[in-house]
């Protein structure tokens, strides 16, 4: 087994909001009076039934409640546990899937100040991602300038699938956005339901939903590099979470292969897209879609030509690994240094800069 | 993949390639838009003349994306009499099968009655082109071999033709493509996997298809590109229906042939699988074995357009991660992103892997050994 070091940065945790009535103190009379009027019940999201092996490792499951959703378990099963200096915090409660802009956006504002109260300000070694109502750019935008003020947010998050390609130009206000203000796009597994959730249909079962994650990402990808993204925000990272990367490197030979044979209908790509995933692309370490050995895994680290794609996370509280091994067997020291570290650091600027938070 | 412009002697070279291949995606069409009426009922000219085809997409005409050539194809491959790109017999020989030293070639006619919404005219097309494919190209040219198309969406009907065309040697396979209306692991197909099994034909499942799914599971995606490399995620997802619908293991003689979506793709994809099945075996208890068994046991994948690494060592790798008895070599004459069979394997491969991958994988697999 390869071990983890003191010091790194996880990049993917999952604190688990209990239950729709625990936004209740951050919502506006409005929107409180919304939730019980209606009989709004909670916003548990397809893609990880709460019960589901998937969504928690056995001996990371409490005896009640949501998995992940105490922050003791979370500080003694994963932060403790490696040793972080950071833990990033991407919540994964359900609030996409609403169709209405003006109540994801009041869930997104009362999901982000709860993340705050609840865990930002109860462990310093905590940060945030800004879940953001994609439903509108408009207050999308308006949402990461409020919460950016508070530099314990380190990144913008949204879902891998939702209503558009991801690359869609009505999308770019968010990404201008977040350059500005030196945060990643932080793209994680799941859907929205706003549309089927892989590109041949409604497959029957949960199992096919989480495999196709990985098949959604590639989707996305292409979108962002042929639409231009990049090209128009050469500084914009985006972050890949739960998104597998064992596919990358086939994926991109054949996107490469078919980027030079039409590049005549995408003029602004000025880059190959290997240039442009190195640059502006990283992926989150779990899960790892791992071949049967480890000599194998260490020749798809070679296949991808550059050992800064990768951040570390134990994507607590999901089970993507047993015991320790957080990090897959074989990985050189430095490897894994940059892994945990350096690779984190650099992408995620805001982990450097004193922690301000909210006026 | 074929440059439009690239300075070349046409036709190729005899002596570019020495050794007999099999090219198991070559794409007939047909010369004029009433070929094929001498083969359907008079009920359904007069049904295409007033309503057309009636898809699973908006345009009357042509793709929803346009693609990079007309027709998708070489602008060298115009036959001289006339007609699109791949409608003659006489100049595929001279430009291809000829001079590239074609042994078996493998028909995957495209434009046919899939993904029509009418369920009848869908199935008559298809039939149709089942006996155009032997009166044009199979009976004509020993060498070539037909695929039995059907109506995808209607799976008894679908059924009835593969057991009429079943024992007749002029077909090989039974041809569906990726993108239908549901996922292909689902029970609205499961009557053509028991026809093709009892037929002993392998289900090519060729790229691209209409089923009113957006290509991405995100919506509509802006461009050409992206439908074309989004055809191997839709390969993913609809193999992995497969498995997880449990067809293979209802089917056990059954194999699968995954046509023009690469085949980088596989080992990660059947990494994923195992290590989900492993965790979520519970909601699929008809899986009852690791995912990438089936898939090594029952899939096959063409090469065409090859993955093209930077470094060639690469490619390699990933070969031998999906084995070099899995995979089929395949030009997708006549369309424009072509492979050259003198160029796409890298220097230092065995002769006997050579041998497999250009030819014999397929002779086997389509029983002409």
């Amino acid at each position: 087994m390869t071990s983890p070091i003191a010091g790194g940065v996880d990049c993917d945790l999952h604190p688990a909001v209990p239950h729709l009535t625990s936004l209740l103190p951050y919502l506006n009379d409005y929107w409180r009076d919304q939730v019980t009027t209606r009989g709004m019940t909670d916003l548990v999201s397809q893609s990880y039934p709460a019960n589901s092996p998937i969504a928690s490792r056995p001996d990371w499951r409490p005896a009640k409640g949501k998995p992940g959703s105490r922050l003791e378990d979370l500080q003694a099963q994963a932060v403790d546990r490696f040793g972080v200096r950071y833990g990033i915090c991407n919540p994964l409660y359900g609030v996409q899937m609403v169709f209405s802009e003006d109540m994801a956006d009041a869930f997104c504002r009362a999901l982000n100040d709860w993340l705050v109260k609840e865990w930002l300000d109860r462990d310093v070694r905590l940060r945030g991602s800004i879940v953001i109502p994609v439903q509108s750019v408009e207050k999308s935008v308006a949402e990461i300038e409020r919460c950016a003020r508070d530099t314990r947010f380190v990144q913008v998050l949204m879902l891998v699938m939702g209503d558009m390609p991801l690359g869609k130009r009505a999308y770019w206000p968010i990404y201008a956005a977040a350059e500005r203000l030196g945060l990643p796009i932080g793209i994680h597994a799941g859907s929205n339901y706003h549309n089927p959730p892989t590109s041949v249909g409604w497959g029957s079962y949960h199992i096919e939903d989480y495999v196709a994650q990985a098949q959604a990402f590639q989707t996305q990808l292409t979108s962002l590099i042929v639409e231009g993204v990049f090209a128009r925000h050469p500084n914009l990272k985006m972050v890949m979470l739960e998104s597998g990367f064992t596919w990358l490197p086939s994926y991109l030979w054949r996107l490469h292969k078919f980027w030079r044979g039409i590049r005549m209908e995408t003029p602004w790509v000025d880059r190959a897209p290997l240039e442009i995933v190195r640059s502006n692309i990283r992926f989150s370490l779990q899960p790892i879609d791992a071949p049967p050995d480890p000599a194998t895994l260490n020749r798809l680290f070679e296949h991808m030509q550059s050992d800064e794609l990768l951040l570390f996370s134990t994507d607590y509280p999901h089970w993507q690994f047993d015991g320790d091994a957080v990090l897959p067997e074989g990985m050189s020291a430095d490897l894994v240094r940059k892994i945990m570290v350096d690779n984190p650091h650099a992408t995620y600027s805001r982990l450097s800069q004193p922690a301000e938070t909210m006026p | 993949m074929n440059v439009q412009f690239r300075d070349r002697a046409e036709p190729a070279s005899p002596v570019a390639v020495k050794t007999a291949i099999a090219d198991c995606d070559i794409h007939p069409a047909r010369a004029t838009k009433t070929e094929l009426y001498p083969y359907l009922a008079k009920r359904w000219h007069e049904h295409l003349e007033t309503y057309d085809k009636h898809q699973y997409q908006g345009m009357m005409e042509g793709p929803p994306y346009p693609k990079a050539q007309p027709n998708a194809s070489r602008r060298d491959a115009y036959p001289p009499e006339g007609g699109p790109q791949g409608s003659s017999l006489s100049f595929m020989q001279a430009q291809h099968l000829d001079p590239n030293n074609v042994r078996l070639g493998v028909l995957n006619p495209l434009a046919t009655g899939q993904g029509i919404r009418n369920h009848d005219l869908s199935a008559a097309i298809c039939s149709a082109i089942n006996d155009w494919q032997i009166e044009k190209w199979t009976s004509k040219d020993r060498r070539l071999k037909g695929s039995v198309v059907v109506g995808n969406e209607d799976g008894l009907t679908a059924a009835r033709e593969i057991r009429k065309r079943a024992g007749d040697r002029n077909f090989v396979q039974v041809l569906l493509l990726s993108r239908n209306v549901e996922p292909l692991g689902q029970r609205r197909y499961w009557p053509i996997y028991e026809a093709a099994e009892e037929a002993g034909l392998p289900i090519g499942v060729h790229a691209f298809g209409f089923g009113g799914n957006p290509i991405t599971a995100s919506g509509w995606p802006s461009f050409y590109i992206e439908e074309m490399v989004g055809h191997s995620q839709c390969q993913q997802t609809a193999l992995a229906s497969i498995v997880l619908e449990g067809v293979f293991e209802r089917h056990k003689k059954l194999k699968m042939v995954m046509i023009e979506a690469g085949f980088g793709w596989a080992p990660s994809l059947a990494w994923r699988l195992d290590k989900c099945w492993q965790r979520l075996k519970s909601e699929v208890p008809h899986v009852k074995r690791p995912p990438s068994e089936y898939i090594g046991e029952h899939v096959y994948w063409t090469t065409q357009p090859m993955e093209d690494p930077e470094r060639r060592d690469h490619l390699i790798d990933v070969i031998e991660w999906v084995g070099w008895d899995k995979l089929l070599f395949a030009t997708d004459y006549p369309h424009w992103d072509y492979d050259d069979p003198s160029r796409v394997l890298p220097a230092g491969v065995s002769d006997a892997n050579r041998e497999a991958f250009y030819l014999n994988n397929a002779l086997k697999l389509y029983g002409l050994a």
